[in-house]
Formats: structure tokens, sequence, C-alpha cells
């Protein structure tokens, strides 16, 4: 890395603030004043509409595995899921679904 | 519910966050180690994940100067990664924005993945809290994931090896997700929009600076909103 010590210092702080900004966005200008209902129809979705996206690439192409899908990996994930789904409770689920994936690995190595 | 003291949901907010240390101890060390690799010194390691506190984004820009690439690059590939974080903010404002102006900067500093999905899904199932104990729930969820997210970037950077990847930590990420937004796939709604966030965001994963996620989160909560509106006219 070439850059000096003010610049890293920039990016970081630079970054600081900018991640701050997109955080405090709504929270901060928007306040307790009311949104229109059609927005807090969209906002109701907001958790299943951003996470499945971020996991789903993470789950089929595994860094881990230098993107080949990997079947532990993938177990492990639909464990998950369908533990969550049919138990409701998040511990169980986790806890599941690492024990796929850890009898997985040993098993398929 | 009302009988419930803000102190009570702090604490269920904290044990709440606390299986994500999985996700959060690793990544944090990992940060300390490839940012010390980098040629950050401590102070400037420290820096990133005390005042940004944002994992994915840290990464990407220190990629990013790994490269030589432009300052103003770097930082605007981390905001790029960031931008749900203004998804998550809209969100929450129904039901903190009637907090005072340094407590809704506090939540939004402390706004990560892992405390919005958590106080979301309080938020849905229990809208009806009063906001401090709405408040209390939220900062009980960061309460073990923020300090020790600092602590083992810290831990990181000092001893400069991550954990193995036999230990496959890098699904703890996936698994704790998973496992969080299964129990919120209560109506078809719910599962029209994780459909189609799961589908583009498989086929859109190749647009960079996380743009494909953008568009299939919007997308996606466009597709629950109108099988919500669709159900209810079914309804009537």
């Amino acid at each position: 890395m070439t850059a000096s010590g003010w610049e890293i210092w920039a990016v970081i702080v630079g970054l600081a603030i900018g991640t701050f900004l997109t955080r405090f966005s709504f929270l901060g200008l928007i306040g307790d004043r009311k949104l229109p209902p059609w927005v807090l129809r969209h906002l109701r979705y907001t958790p299943v509409a951003v996470l499945p996206a971020l996991i789903a690439p993470l789950v089929l192409w595994p860094a881990a595995t230098g993107g080949q899908t990997d079947p532990a990996r993938l177990l492990a994930a639909l464990t998950t899921l369908g533990v969550g789904l049919w138990t409701r409770n998040v511990i169980l689920s986790i806890l599941s679904g690492a024990a796929v994936l850890y009898g997985g690995l040993y098993l398929l190595g | 519910m009302t009988g419930d003291s803000d102190r009570s949901l702090f604490w269920q907010g904290f044990r709440h966050g606390a299986p994500f240390l999985l996700v959060i101890l690793p990544f944090g060390a990992l940060f300390g180690v490839v940012g010390t690799e980098a040629g950050l010194n401590l102070a400037e390691v420290m820096g990133f994940s005390v005042l940004v506190i944002a994992g994915a984004a840290q990464f990407a820009t220190l990629q990013l100067l790994t490269e030589n690439a432009p300052a103003f690059i770097a930082v605007a590939t981390g905001l790029a990664v960031n931008l749900r974080m203004v998804m998550y903010s809209a969100s929450l404002t129904p039901h903190l924005g009637a907090a005072p102006l340094w407590k809704r900067a506090l939540v939004s500093y402390m706004m990560v993945d892992q405390s919005y999905a958590l106080a979301a899904a309080k938020y849905e199932a229990e809208p009806d809290r009063p906001l401090s104990q709405k408040l209390a729930y939220f900062f009980g969820t960061i309460a073990p994931i923020a300090p020790l997210w600092y602590l083992s970037t810290l831990i990181g950077a000092k001893i400069g090896s991550a954990i193995p990847p036999e230990f496959a930590l890098d699904f703890a990420l996936p698994i704790t997700f998973l496992a969080l937004i299964a129990p919120g796939l209560r109506t078809l709604a719910h599962m029209a929009a994780a459909g189609t966030s799961v589908l583009l965001g498989l086929l859109l994963a190749f647009m960079p600076y996380n743009l494909g996620l953008m568009i299939a989160a919007l997308a996606a909560m466009a597709v629950g909103a109108q099988v919500e509106l669709w159900q209810e006219r079914q309804a009537r």
C-alpha cells in the first residue's frame, strides 16, 4: 500500500462519516413525522428483502471453497432454515445448522 | 407488556445478540489480521473498527487501499457496500423516530446487520411496546456485539493470526442470518419477498459495489408490498 498516514486517516474518517450518515438518514431527518402508508407497507419487508439477497451467494458460492458449491454448507443452510421455520427458535436453528455443517464437513470432507 | 421494565428488555436484547458473537469474533479478528498485514498500524486498524463499525465495508475499503486505488474511490466503494443501511434506517424510523436526537444518533452509530435484524423482528412482533423499551432492546442487542468487535479486531491485530479455516467460521454469517430470518417468514407476502430477494441476489451477484443487493432488496420490498395488497383484496 502506498497511501501515506494522513491519506489513510482521511479514508477512515471519510468512511466513518459517510457510513454514519447512511445509518442516520431517515432516523435523523424524518424523526417522528408520519411516513405515508405505501412507504410503511414497503418498509415492513426490509429485513426479508435485504438479508436473503446478502446471504444467498454466500450459501451457494462460498469463498472458503473458492466459489464451488459445497454440499456440507448447503445442507447446513437448508437445515438452519428448516428448523427455524418449524420451531421459530433462533438458537436451536443455529445449533442444528452448526451440527450439520461440522458433521457434513467431517463425513463429506 | 407495559409491566416489563426497560432493564428486562435490555437484557432480552443482550441474550438475543450474544449468539452473533460466533460471527463477530472471527470477522473482527480477521480484519485485525488483514489490516495489519496490509500495512496499517494499530491505531489505523482500530480506527476502522471503532469509527466505522461495519465489517463488509471495512474489508472492501481496505482491499482498495492495498490496490493503491485513489482515496475517494476507496471511500465510495465502502459506502456503496453500506448503502443498505439507508433502508434499515427507514425501516426503524416508525419505531424509533420519536426518540431524542442524541439517542437516534447513537442508534445510527450502532446500526449493524445483527442489531437491525433483531430489532426489526422484535418491533414487528410487538409493535405496541413503548419507545423506551424498544430503545432498550436495541441497545441490548448491540451491547455484546460492539465491544467484542473492537476487542477481536485488537486481538487479531496484536496476535496476527486468524481462526484456522478448518473451523468453517466463514459460514457462521449465513447460518446466524438464516436462523434470524426464518421465524419472520410468517405470511405469503414475507415468503414472496424473501424468494425474490434470493433469486435476484443470485442473478445480480455479478454487479459491482453491492449494487445487485440494492436492486434485489428494492424489488423484493415491492413484491412483498404488492402481495400484501393482493391478499387484502382477496380477504374482502
